[in-house]
């Protein structure tokens, strides 16, 4: 019986380490790639003289793509849309949680419905109107539409945070000679702050790996990494060692984020369904 | 001070209210648009009423879209769901394996999907992508995987799986570390079996979270552009043409405005009630799920 249930646990830790190979070899095999130099891509696989040149030639621009502009493009609208959705979402969150009213709840609900509706249904009227208001191209033209992503997601979950601060502590504020504006910001804020900050950073990965909006909306100016890195794939000989560096340093700020917050992902993937 | 009070949660939610009617007023544009025929050659369009609908129902290229978006998010969802739980089954048994592995799971999800097609388009490149290269002792060195229809549709999944089975496998490892333990020491004590636990126990505890991954993830899917952007363009031929893929060459690609918006406006319904009858479906598996309980 020992040895059986010995070898079911070797056996069950080798399909771990097999499905974490499948997950993590595509990253090393980047790194590999990103550091091949340009005479050796396809003549060897595993073995080959390391060298930065790839990103050297990625962050240096000399591929006519800008893509250090495109790297702070990416950087300005992620910013100015988290922070944008946390002035507007967090009182309303708030008051959600506090005070069930019908209009909050329907506000609730249209946001959700964002988070499930096909982006081209509200990207496609805003090309054409974009482009008569004068905001195509522009960082403030895609920190608004950007809110379709961070908007429902800062709302949902910070509401789930509120829902569960219990409402004594503002109400002891309250009889302290608080106003209902100072309990919020002295007393409740401060309880749910490693939420505000989980939920903007998860918020922030959202918007910076955004794709089809600075597809459709951007051209040049505005255009962010995520677009850039396609653009190394273009032309008769893809350049794999410059895509596979692209890919790469467009990765880096999510992946870093994202180790930051692992405890507070199941809520803030769920939209506050599941809690952790 | 009295209305001023009542007034206060209205004062709070204004700004978001606001902001919300932003989204919803080009939302409201395209609805509008798609009643004309309104395109780049047609600046000052008439209006169509519904006949802009009616093309696309009787498009052969319309039903062939809405097929291959089924099959994609049915196929995507299907095999995430089952990597996902068997993951963090594997995970839960807390071995030291699992917990130093753990911490890495969510990698390829916080990956943007698009470069995460990127990355996998370089190694499945048919002549020197490296997948082929390591299946080549096994005599498989020649697969052209997207550049076959049937191909091309199961490796723009395979990516959709490489991403997004973490999510799926955190949601359930949740869910399984919740579960109380009072009814598992009373299963071993009456000497059940592995198979009878699960299939008695873990599994009908376990199914709401499990279908909360579902529901994301099903209607994600259904409207998946990023990866079959990347990854295939919706070829070759129109063997990958996602409705979302159709509405944007339609509509950015063709500039017929009004036409793509009217795919985007379908594929919204879809979208729409295959929700209501998941959320509905929830409900029954949490009351379930609490009677095991």
């Amino acid at each position: 019986m020992t040895v059986r249930k010995r070898l079911l646990g070797w056996l069950a830790d080798a399909a771990l380490i097999l499905y974490f190979v499948f997950a993590l070899f595509p990253i090393a095999w980047m790194v590999i790639l990103s550091l091949k130099p340009t005479n050796e891509l396809f003549s060897t696989y595993f073995s080959f003289s390391p060298t930065l040149d790839g990103y050297r030639t990625v962050l240096g621009d000399s591929e006519g793509i800008p893509f250090v502009r495109f790297f702070v493009n990416s950087l300005v609208v992620s910013l100015g849309a988290v922070a944008l959705s946390l002035v507007v979402g967090l009182p309303a969150a708030y008051a959600s949680a506090r005070w069930r009213f019908k209009g909050s709840e329907n506000l609730m609900f249209t946001l959700l419905s964002f988070r499930f509706a096909p982006e081209l249904t509200v990207i496609i009227p805003l090309f054409v109107l974009y482009q008569k208001l004068g905001l195509f191209d522009t960082y403030v033209g895609m920190v608004w539409v950007l809110q379709l992503v961070t908007l429902p997601l800062i709302v949902w979950i910070m509401r789930s945070y509120f829902a569960d601060l219990t409402p004594e502590l503002e109400q002891a504020a309250l009889l302290d000679g608080y106003t209902r504006k100072q309990a919020f910001v002295k007393v409740a804020l401060p309880l749910v702050k490693p939420g505000v900050a989980a939920v903007s950073l998860l918020a922030f990965i959202f918007a910076w790996n955004n794709f089809v909006f600075p597809l459709i909306l951007t051209s040049n100016e505005a255009q962010t990494v995520t677009v850039g890195a396609l653009s190394f794939l273009g032309g008769d000989r893809p350049k794999y060692n410059l895509t596979a560096a692209a890919a790469l340093v467009s990765v880096v700020p999510p992946l870093l984020l994202a180790l930051t917050i692992q405890r507070y992902l199941v809520r803030g993937l769920s939209f506050g369904a599941v809690k952790s | 001070m009295g209305w001023r009070l009542a007034l206060r949660p209205y004062l709070l939610i204004v700004p978001a209210l606001l902001l919300t009617c932003g989204i919803l007023y080009p939302f409201g544009l395209g609805l509008y648009y798609t009643l004309f025929d309104f395109s780049a050659s047609k600046p000052q369009p008439d209006m169509v009423r519904f006949e802009n609908y009616e093309t696309v129902f009787t498009q052969e290229a319309f039903w062939n879209s809405a097929w291959v978006t089924v099959l994609y998010a049915v196929g995507a969802a299907a095999v995430e769901t089952v990597l996902g739980v068997a993951v963090a089954l594997l995970l839960h048994r807390s071995t030291l394996v699992g917990r130093v592995l753990e911490k890495i799971l969510i990698l390829p999800l916080m990956i943007a999907p698009v470069i995460a097609a990127i990355i996998w388009k370089l190694m499945l490149q048919p002549s020197v992508g490296v997948v082929n290269h390591l299946l080549r002792p096994f005599g498989l060195g020649g697969v052209q995987w997207t550049d076959t229809p049937t191909g091309a549709l199961l490796s723009s999944i395979a990516v959709d799986v490489w991403v997004y089975t973490p999510f799926v496998a955190i949601l359930a490892l949740a869910g399984l570390r919740s579960l109380p333990t009072s009814p598992f020491e009373a299963a071993a004590v009456d000497g059940a079996g592995w198979w009878y636990t699960f299939r008695r126990l873990t599994l009908p505890m376990l199914w709401p979270y499990v279908l909360v991954a579902v529901i994301f993830r099903f209607m994600d899917s259904l409207k998946v552009f990023d990866i079959i952007y990347a990854l295939t363009e919706g070829g070759p031929g129109d063997s990958t043409v996602v409705l979302q893929i159709r509405a944007y060459l339609e509509a950015i690609r063709f500039q017929r405005y009004s036409f793509g918006i009217s795919y985007t406006i379908v594929l919204w319904a879809v979208v729409y009630l295959a929700a209501m009858v998941l959320v509905k479906h929830l409900g029954k598996i949490q009351r379930k799920a609490a009677e095991v309980k």
